[in-house]
Formats: C-alpha cells, sequence, structure tokens
C-alpha cells in the first residue's frame, strides 16, 4: 500500500497553506454547505458514518463525541488539541504549519454541528511562531468572510482563536487542558463530568486533536462511503505516522489504516546503517516496546494493535537498532515521565521519581538484581492507582522491557557482579 | 507595584484579553507571563505580582504557573536559553554524545550560566521535531540537525551576534516574538 496524503495534502499540492489555494481545492466549500445546507445533526450523521475515530490517542468516535454535547442554546466550544508532547510525535506540528486552513475548516464545521461559537486551538508553547501564522491563516479567512459574524449570510457566528500552553506534557490530557486554558493549573480532575457536558468555563465542550479535524471537511467533500472505503472496517480512513530514532529517513508518513508495519518502516528507508530492528515503540514514550522480530507483520490499526497487546496511540514509531540497550531506553522514558508528572497525585509523583533513581543505577551499571526486583515492585505501587493515564504510561517501556528483554537486564547487573568479583 | 508590563506591552496585553470572554482574564495568564518574561527578563516577584494584579487573581496563583510550566524561568539567565532536547528519540540520534560538545562551546553544563553570562543551558524532553534530531531551542527558536560541527557553527554565531548586539549581554526576554531576533 502507498501513502495516501489526506490531511498531509500540503505534500502533493503545492502552496496549499494559502487561502486561495486551499480555495481552489475546494476549501472552505464544505463549511459553507455545512452552515447553508445542512443541519447540525446531519453533519454529524455523516462524521458518524464514515467512522472517524479520534487521532490523539484514544480512537474515540468522533461523531459519536459530538453527538454527547447537549443541544439546546448556551454558549459552546470546540477546543483543538494540539498539543502535542508525547515523545516521537510531530504530526500536528506539519498539518498546522503546512496545512492550516483545513485545520480551521475541519474545527469549524465540528462547531457548526455541536453549535459552538468559539473554537479554541490550544498548542504547545513551543509552537509559537507556527502559532503566529495560523494566526494570520485565520485572520485571512475571517477578512474573506470565513469565519466570524453572521457566516455566509445566516445567523451563525464563529470565532476561531489560538492559545499558547507554556511546556507541560499533561496538558495534552483533556481536562488539563482545559484548566490551563482558564488560567489554572494545568492538572486533570476526575471525569465525569466529561467535557462534552462541562468543559471549557463549565460549559459544553468537545476537545478534539488536530489530525481528527483535518479529516472533516474530505469526508464531508467526498462522503462517508469514500472515506469508509480507506483503511479497516472499524479503523477507517488515514494516520499520520511519525518516524523517529534509527531509520534512515525519519518523517511523517501517512498511509490507510491497516497497512503493516514492515511497510511503514521501508518508507522511512529502513533501519537505518544496514543493520537489524531491536525494537519499536508505537505510540511513543508512553508505549510498550516490541521486539523487532514481533512488529513486522503488524497491521496498524487500533483493533489489531491491541489485538496484539500493544497499542497504535498516536502512531509515533520509536525505531531502535540492534545496538539500543533497553535499560537505557526504560531510563529516558522514566526521566522523561518524572519530568512531566503533574505532581497532583502521589503514586505518580514518587514513583516516577523511583523509577528514575532505580534505572539511574542499572543503567550506570551499579545496579544489582535487587534492584530490577524493585522497579517490578514500583511498578506494582504506581499501577491503576493513578489519577490520570500518566502514571500508566510511565509504566510501559519498563514492563515491556523487563519482559521481552530480559538478557539487557541480565547484563546490567552482570557489570557489577563481574566488577565485584574482579575487585574481591 | 511596577508597571513595566504595562508600559512595554499594553496592547499586546489587550489583544491577549480579547480572545477570551468577558469576565475570564485569567484565561490571559499563560499570554501575559509571556510578555512579563520579555518585559523584566524573567519572571521575578514583580513580574509575577503585576501579572496577577492584570488578570485578577493572587500572587501565589501566578507563582504557581511559572513554576509548572518548563517554558518560563524564574531566575536570571543567560541572554540566548538554549534548550537543548535529550529527549529518547534525539538521544537515539546522538544527543548524549553531543552534549559535551555543546557544553564545552558554550562554557557551561548542562542547568547552568556561562561565566561570561550569554548562555544558560537547559535540557529539555522533546520538542515535537524528532524527525530532525537532534534538535534544541534557542530563545524559543528551534534549530535542528545537530551535530558536532553543526554544533561549533551555532555558538559561533550565537557569539558573533552577541558581539554585534551588546544588548545581548544582558538577559533579555526568553519570551515573544517582538523580542526575537
Ligand atoms: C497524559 C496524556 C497526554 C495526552 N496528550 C495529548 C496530546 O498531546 N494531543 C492530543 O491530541 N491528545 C492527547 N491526549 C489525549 C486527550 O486527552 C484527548 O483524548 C484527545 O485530545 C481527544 O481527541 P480525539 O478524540 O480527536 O483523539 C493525552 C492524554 C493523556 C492522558
Ligand atoms: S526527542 Fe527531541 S524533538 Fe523529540
Amino acid at each position: 500500500m502507498p501513502q495516501l496524503n489526506l490531511v498531509l495534502r500540503h505534500r502533493d499540492i503545492p502552496g496549499l497553506h494559502e487561502l486561495a489555494v486551499y480555495q481552489t481545492n475546494g476549501g472552505y466549500a464544505q463549511l459553507r454547505r455545512a452552515v447553508t445546507e445542512l443541519t447540525p445533526e446531519a453533519v454529524i450523521d455523516i462524521v458518524k458514518a464514515s467512522g472517524l475515530r479520534g487521532r490523539g490517542g484514544a480512537g474515540f468516535p468522533t461523531g459519536l463525541k459530538w453527538s454527547f454535547v447537549p443541544k439546546g442554546p448556551g454558549q459552546k466550544y470546540i477546543v483543538v488539541n494540539n498539543d502535542e508532547s508525547e515523545p516521537g510525535t510531530f504530526k500536528d506540528h506539519e498539518i498546522m504549519l503546512r496545512n492550516p486552513h483545513q485545520l480551521i475548516e475541519g474545527a469549524a464545521i465540528a462547531a457548526y454541528a455541536v453549535g459552538a461559537s468559539a473554537v479554541y486551538i490550544y498548542s504547545r508553547g513551543e509552537f509559537w511562531k507556527s502559532a503566529q501564522s495560523f494566526d494570520r491563516a485565520i485572520a485571512e479567512a475571517r477578512a474573506a468572510g470565513l469565519l466570524g459574524q453572521r457566516l455566509f449570510g445566516t445567523d451563525y457566528n464563529l470565532e476561531v482563536y489560538t492559545s499558547l500552553g507554556a511546556g507541560a506534557y499533561i496538558c495534552g490530557e483533556e481536562t488539563a487542558l482545559l484548566s490551563s486554558l482558564q488560567g489554572d493549573l494545568g492538572q486533570p480532575r476526575l471525569k465525569p463530568p466529561f467535557p462534552a457536558v462541562a468543559g471549557l468555563y463549565a460549559r459544553p465542550t468537545v476537545v478534539n486533536n488536530t489530525e481528527t479535524l483535518a479529516n472533516v471537511p474530505l469526508i464531508l467533500e467526498r462522503g462517508a462511503d469514500w472515506y469508509k472505503g480507506i483503511g479497516t472496517e472499524k479503523s477507517p480512513g488515514t494516520k499520520v505516522c511519525c518516524v523517529s530514532g534509527h531509520v534512515e529517513r525519519p518523517g511523517n508518513y501517512e498511509i490507510p489504516l491497516g497497512t503493516p508495519f514492515k511497510e511503514l518502516l521501508a518508507m522511512a528507508g529502513g533501519v537505518w546503517k544496514g543493520r537489524r530492528l531491536k525494537a519499536m515503540m508505537p505510540a511513543g514514550a508512553s508505549s510498550p516496546a516490541t521486539p523487532g522480530e514481533q512488529c513486522m507483520d503488524l497491521l496498524l490499526d487500533w483493533e489489531s494493535m491491541a489485538a496484539a497487546g500493544s497499542t497504535l496511540g498516536s502512531a509515533s514509531f520509536i525505531i531502535m537498532d540492534e545496538t539500543t540497550d533497553m535499560v537505557w531506553v526504560a531510563m529516558k522514558t522514566s526521566q522523561f515521565f518524572k519530568h512531566e508528572s503533574c505532581g497532583k497525585c502521589s503514586p505518580c509523583r514518587e514513583g516516577t521519581f523511583w523509577l528514575t533513581k532505580v534505572y539511574g543505577r542499572l543503567n550506570a551499571g551499579s545496579g544489582t538484581t535487587e534492584d530490577v526486583a524493585l522497579v517490578g515492585e514500583i511498578i506494582e505501587q504506581i499501577r491503576d492507582k493513578c489519577f490520570c493515564p500518566l502514571g500508566e504510561f510511565a509504566l510501559s517501556a519498563p514492563r515491556s522491557t523487563m519482559a521481552k528483554f530480559p538478557e539487557d537486564y541480565r547484563r546490567a547487573v552482570g557489570t557489577v557482579e563481574n566488577g565485584a568479583q574482579q575487585d574481591g | 507595584m511596577t508597571d513595566l508590563l504595562q508600559q512595554r506591552f499594553g496592547s499586546e496585553i489587550q489583544a491577549a484579553f480579547a480572545r477570551y470572554p468577558a469576565g475570564r482574564e485569567k484565561s490571559a495568564a499563560l499570554p501575559l507571563l509571556y510578555l512579563a518574561q520579555a518585559a523584566y527578563g524573567h519572571l521575578s516577584t514583580e513580574a509575577i505580582e503585576e501579572v496577577a494584579q492584570l488578570i485578577g487573581s493572587d500572587s501565589t496563583h501566578v507563582r504557581g504557573l511559572a513554576g509548572f510550566y518548563s517554558l518560563f524561568l524564574e531566575q536570571p539567565h543567560g541572554g540566548f536559553v538554549v534548550q537543548y532536547c535529550n529527549d529518547l528519540p534525539c538521544a537515539l540520534r546522538g544527543s548524549e554524545d553531543f552534549l559535551p560538545v555543546l557544553e564545552e562551546k558554550l562554557g557551561c553544563k548542562a542547568g547552568a550560566t556561562s561565566a561570561d553570562g550569554l548562555f544558560t543551558l537547559e535540557c529539555v524532553m522533546c520538542l515535537a521535531a524528532c524527525d530532525r534530531a537532534p534538535m534544541a531551542q534557542i530563545n524559543l527558536d528551534y534549530v535542528y540537525d545537530l551535530n558536532p560541527e553543526s554544533l561549533d557553527l551555532l555558538v559561533t554565531e550565537l557569539r558573533a551576534k552577541a558581539a554585534s548586539d551588546p544588548e545581548r549581554r544582558a538577559p533579555f526576554g526568553f519570551g515573544p516574538p517582538s523580542e526575537m531576533k
């Protein structure tokens, strides 16, 4: 299967970031059609029928999520999750920068569908420069009468704003994001209530990932059946896969869902330096490491990955060659989660701290077999005890590397035991 | 109470407030903290107090925000804040090996400021540009495809920039676009 650029259409259409070019390619025609010809329910029905699922990690059906927003008057919001902070993920930034109008149009269609009159695009602070060019795209669209008050001569009003975070992974979690957007500490809260009922400023809010919404204009343009014809039955459409680490050509590759992993790896030029694949993590630092020999035939869709005991998540593939020490990998991910733990709940805050301590010893060659057992104990103390999924994410690399790469742990403790013998 | 922020960025502050509904001034906390960082150089007590007053919140809350986010600096820092990505995907492509090279060129270890006050070096987590790893962010500008040679070139360029612009020697703002370049 080849690459198929839908949300990365800018790679095939030069200048697509410019409003005129975007419009020449059908841009904003679907927003106009939705607002002037379709009822909000009809828009939701099309998106439901397309089978579009959230690209932010969980794969939740998008149309269904939109339908949870209560009908009736009152302020509602669409919040675009452009926080993109999972290590190994760099797709939303490309969409925002190179295909901004498709994202704006998708978000605007979502807003119309749920009756929202404001969209906030929340980006990680490091994207400030891209957010500026995005602001210009919004202003252009507004000046052209494609956003703003009394849209297309109807009484529907819609404003789109960007908002910047300031460097905190947890703000990608939707409730933490909403807190951050309200000027509160970016910490998660318990659900329910779900954002669809009580989100931004306690008003009904849909939080969708950037890539999710960038799919919407084409679904309206070409129809739900067309979309369902791409990918698999339960995972329709394409997915932008971020490939990083030990490959010849790191980058984003948009593929029909269900494409075998080995094809994706080949697109990225294969493992670099002619080396063998030792492992890959399919959804960034928060996903389990899978041994190379088990990767090649994996099909990249939500069901197949779950059936294989893994996850597709945001499809951020970190590729590791045969020289990689998996104890070191678990140390690196532990350091990430320790740094990013928001500190609200103690199993996550304390547990990730101890993981970095023990992994530090193991990686430095001063760890013992007791330390390996200690990792197991810390895992048990974090597991199922945290407030939000971050604590659980922190366990993916330790658990999977311990289970799948025990020889790396034996080597880590072996250095000490050999050294001790020599000294003695 | 100082009003450096308001003096310097009056219209930017109004533009930030305009993005949020009336009565939701607190939502502008992060945009205002960026501006304050640019106006004051870092988020000093005065900076925090002015932001708190502008958004109608207390300084304890605003101090908490400043501490929570990695792009806010509460201490004085070098003219160039080098945030070097050393997270897993960048490390797979050599960031750990190149770090000593960078430290030597800058004249400071990670977590410190160089004796000449020109550079502050920090190791940071993934900046969503792993396809161009290793990479770094310098005063919020990305630099890509780093290796010992390109790092050498980069630091030489930064030193030249600083020499041609003496203002650079003082901690300037680690802040929004108007303060960049
Ligand atoms: C710790 C954590 C970090 C997350 N980071 C992101 C992120 O950076 N971007 C994103 O779109 N979703 C992220 N999510 C998922 C969001 O909470 C939410 O499910 C998603 O934005 C919903 O959009 P979707 O339905 O379009 O996928 C994260 C979740 C958790 C628990
Ligand atoms: S790990 Fe460095 S940019 Fe992602």
